[in-house]
């Protein structure tokens, strides 16, 4: 039968997406339903693109648990993925006698987590470090295991390599209806009246996590959107920093971070404000006040000025669970959580899918290892732009002379050419974020002014969507939708 | 593949245009322009409307008019033309520079040149770069991205539409959107005077009773995947909103026109050192930037209202291009130009005595029944009584001779 699975995932971020990749190491008939236009769309987008050493985490919590393994398992993912990744180090910087004092609590806590090489090291030695660090810092306590990431990168990395091998996607599918056949099977009904069915559900739909879990009955727990604003600064900028800057937390977040990308450009943020609105993704005056005070708190230079754009993420924390990860099964049979995920998400992923699979496995689903399976993921075009990057001239020039579309320059702000775009469409990102997450077109400092004609005219031609329905990220957001030539506007 | 030319000319809108034509009657031949779109004439061929070309060629038309008639020059004449051309990187040489070029037809070219000349133009300042509070629907975009939407692509963004700032584009298309149907709702203005022309206010605004709204900013985006509303404020003297008289526009797109800036991210790669003013490239009176044989002129020099000033501008220094890759002359005796009161800034940034010069210059903010002053020391060498003086219309002025023993040419407005 058609649309039946053993296991359907729902939500395709970080989570649902280490899921599915997971299980596509064995010979298991998988699907991702996902209710944006692309992947990554909801939460993970907007991730600050950390993976935590883990010395913030509680003993005893599921993310204590899972974030330091998750870290661990991220050189071996990004030797497969090819996802940029660099283990850069955090410091949790202290200006006085009483932060000192908290290096320590989160020095031990994480010991108690098996956070390695950890230190607390002095003024001189974080100056000598990082030395656009606020000079009247005390100490800090460095952690060099602690990586950035590209989130949405990572996301698509492993959706992509999910799909070579045998992982179905279904995109624009958002959930409206769970309902048990007599088989024991579930039914899941989505807005557009298409029908899945499946022996288990994952639910990994972050933000809308307990509506999910809703409509098989569970009630148990609550999502709280905890939004966050960030900042990205122009590259011209500079390289600021190089590890990620933490201050000593307070209750509700890790603090406001000067966090440098794998991109090049440094981010400052995010802020923490537990909010109703699930689809408050604005930023605000007051927000970006908070983040540039706290920031140049830790690093003076870091200027409003530079601001090249803006965005939100909302972290989805659950409430009634003492703020913890919901993972594993419920009282439905073969319904199982992977919710109220938030940070330390992202670094627990690897480690939350694993668990997952053996959840899923203890279940009663029997799985082998797939003979075949592939963990490389393909891709051509986003390497070769490295070669330019790095000025390789004629090694770049030997490329051009067999694929043209290497020569022809898309977004000249991050120097994206066609054939990334292609490359990137191919994929299955047909909106024109998803292009500029996947490529870096229209990321820079000119925001789209210039490439985003260009990368319309190449989605028309790759996929025969009409330019009038080009959407943004999804229905809804079309760039363009009025043709004039066809009669003009009413 | 590899070139070899005496005059390499980034960007073919109109100062790269007219600096080759320049270099060309000037005696130079083996001059090459590259363009990164698929056709010359830059940002002209999306301006339709007409007003150009009033000074240089006494008649009125449109940008793609105006770009024809330097295209037209071209015609016969030894200039090479290379478009869906990019230059990634410049680098300088002792007597001469390597410009990497990706062409689409050609692949990765070597080119090596004795002058080059930055002509890449501006850009429009984005969302970002203002941080405007809200979300990040659909629908926002930069007015220069809506006028190639509508007029070189024939789509509108949309229907029901807000403009904030009112820089020259957003005013034509204030205009260009009204006469495709769409209700233009408010020009809203963070300045209490307006940022583009006045005839465009009249002509764009005026006769449409499009609403300006002078001292006002927008304080909020609403709507997640399409822009469904907008907040205005009035602002107090300190540019923060007044809360207590928000009010609230409806409308599905919402355009940009808040300034542009030279693009010079090539230029600064090379390391050509910028003025922190315009924006532009620090030149002497050659138009010659800090880096010998690097040349600039146009909008990535600085912002010009007129094209027609973009011309004349980039004929000077394609005239000092052609002496330079002659003679090698390199200026020696320069003498500061200072700007002061009222004067945002003056280009040139320095003059060469005994010669004339031409300063262009704008100022910081309207002023009325004042007189624009050039004083080299003490000796005025240049006064014009000016009624009314607005930051948005550049001022160009001739300077007959500048005195021989001169230590500093002052700028200012009293």
């Amino acid at each position: 039968m058609k649309n039946d699975f053993q296991v359907i995932v729902i939500g395709c971020g970080v989570v649902g997406a280490s899921i599915a990749r997971e299980l596509s190491r064995f010979d298991v008939k998988v699907a991702i339903l996902e209710k944006e236009a692309d992947v990554s769309f909801g939460t993970s987008k907007a991730n600050s693109g950390i993976i935590h050493a883990g010395f913030h985490s509680t003993k005893g919590t599921l993310m204590a648990r899972f974030v330091v393994p998750g870290n661990r398992k991220f050189d071996r993912l990004c030797d497969e993925l090819e996802f940029p990744f660099e283990r850069r180090g955090e410091l949790m910087v202290a200006f006085d006698d009483n932060e000192l004092r908290i290096l320590q609590t989160y020095y031990k806590m994480g010991l108690d987590n098996k956070v390695p090489y950890m230190d607390l090291i002095g003024k001189e030695r974080v100056l000598e470090m990082e030395p656009n660090v606020n000079p009247e810092v005390e100490g800090a306590l460095y952690a060099p295991t602690a990586g950035i990431i590209c989130p949405y990168e990572y996301c698509f990395s492993l959706t992509s390599n999910a799909q070579e091998n045998g992982v179905e996607l279904f995109l624009n599918k958002k959930v409206t209806w769970i309902g048990k056949q007599g088989n024991g099977k579930f039914e899941i009904e989505t807005e557009d009246g298409s029908r899945f069915t499946s022996d288990y559900i994952v639910n990994a739909a972050g933000l809308y996590s307990d509506e999910i879990a809703k409509y098989v009955g569970i009630t148990n727990f609550r999502i709280v959107p905890r939004k966050g604003e960030e900042y990205l600064l122009d590259r011209r900028v500079g390289k600021l920093i190089h590890r990620v800057i933490f201050p000593c937390p307070t209750s509700t977040s890790k603090g406001m971070l000067v966090i440098p990308t794998v991109d090049g450009p440094v981010m400052v943020g995010p802020t923490a404000r537990d909010i109703e609105d699930k689809d408050d993704w604005a930023t605000t005056r007051d927000g970006l006040k908070e983040v540039f005070t706290h920031a140049q708190r830790m690093v003076p230079s870091v200027k409003t000025s530079d601001i090249i754009t803006s965005f939100v993420g909302l972290r989805p924390a659950a409430v009634g669970n003492n703020g913890d990860f919901i993972i594993g099964t419920t009282t439905v049979p073969g319904f199982i959580n992977a919710a109220g995920i938030q940070s330390p998400g992202l670094t627990a992923s690897p480690a939350i899918a694993e668990h997952i699979r053996e959840v899923i496995n203890k279940e009663g689903l029997r799985m082998e290892l797939k003979p075949h399976f592939n963990p490389k993921r393909r891709r051509v075009a986003s390497k070769v732009r490295h070669m330019l990057e790095n000025r390789q001239y004629s090694q770049y020039g030997e490329i051009v002379k067999k694929d043209k579309t290497y020569s022809k320059l898309v977004c000249r702000c991050e120097n994206v050419t066609e054939a990334e775009i292609v490359e990137a469409i191919r994929d299955g990102h047909t909106t024109l974020d998803g292009i500029k997450f996947a490529t870096r077109a229209g990321t820079g400092r000119c925001q789209a002014g210039f490439c985003t004609t260009r990368v319309m005219e190449i989605l028309h031609k790759e996929t025969g969507i009409p330019f009038e329905q080009i959407t943004k990220k999804g229905k809804g957001s079309e760039i363009a939708p009025y043709p004039i030539k066809k009669g003009g506007v009413e | 593949m590899t070139k070899n030319v005496d005059a390499l000319i980034i960007g073919g809108g109109p100062a790269g245009l007219a600096a080759a034509i320049s270099l060309k009657k000037n005696g130079i031949d083996n001059i090459l322009i590259v363009e990164r779109e698929d056709c010359l004439g830059g940002i002209l061929l999306q301006c339709i409307h007409n007003g150009f070309g009033l000074h240089r060629f006494k008649e009125e038309l449109t940008g793609p008019e105006y770009a024809e008639k330097y295209i037209e020059m071209l015609e016969g004449t030894t200039i090479e033309t290379m478009t869906n051309t990019c230059a990634i990187e410049i680098v300088n040489e002792e007597n001469s520079k390597t410009v990497y070029l990706m062409s689409e037809k050609s692949g990765l070219i070597e080119a090596k040149t004795k002058v080059v000349i930055l002509a890449m133009g501006c850009r429009e300042r984005n969302r970002g770069n203002i941080a405007i509070p809200g979300t990040r629907p659909a629908g926002v975009m930069t007015a220069g991205l809506a006028q190639k939407l509508v007029n070189r692509y024939g789509y509108m963004p949309g229907k029901e539409v807000v403009i904030l700032g009112s820089g020259d584009i957003g005013l034509i298309m204030a205009r260009r959107m009204t006469w495709e149907g769409a209700k233009v709702k408010a020009v809203v203005e963070l300045q209490p005077y307006p940022g583009g022309l006045n005839r465009n206010i009249a002509q764009c605004l005026n006769d449409y009773n499009i609403p300006l709204y002078l001292s006002h900013t927008i304080t909020a985006i609403r709507g997640n995947s399409r822009i469904t509303e907008v907040d205005i404020a009035p602002i107090n003297e300190y540019k923060e909103p007044k809360k207590e008289d928000t009010f609230t526009l409806k409308c599905d797109s919402l355009l940009l026109s808040v300034g542009l800036l030279p693009e010079n991210e090539l230029s600064q790669l090379a390391g050509v050192n910028l003025d922190r003013v315009t924006g532009g490239p620090l030149i002497d009176t050659n138009y010659m930037t800090n880096i010998s044989g690097v040349f600039a002129c146009g909008n990535v020099l600085h912002v010009h209202d007129l094209v027609d000033w973009v011309s004349e501008e980039s004929e000077a220094a394609g005239k000092a291009a052609a002496d330079y890759i002659r003679n090698q002359t390199i200026q020696k005796n320069k003498i500061a130009v200072r700007v002061g009161n009222l004067v945002r800034y003056a280009l040139p940034t320095v003059l060469e005595p005994g010669k004339p010069g031409i300063l262009s210059l704008r100022v910081i903010a309207p002023a009325e029944n004042t007189t624009l002053y050039v004083k080299a020391d003490d000796e005025i060498i240049y006064k014009k009584g000016h009624k009314k003086i607005f930051p948005s219309e550049m001022q160009r002025i001739e300077i007959k001779e500048v005195p021989q023993k001169a230590k500093m040419i002052h700028v200012y407005l009293e």
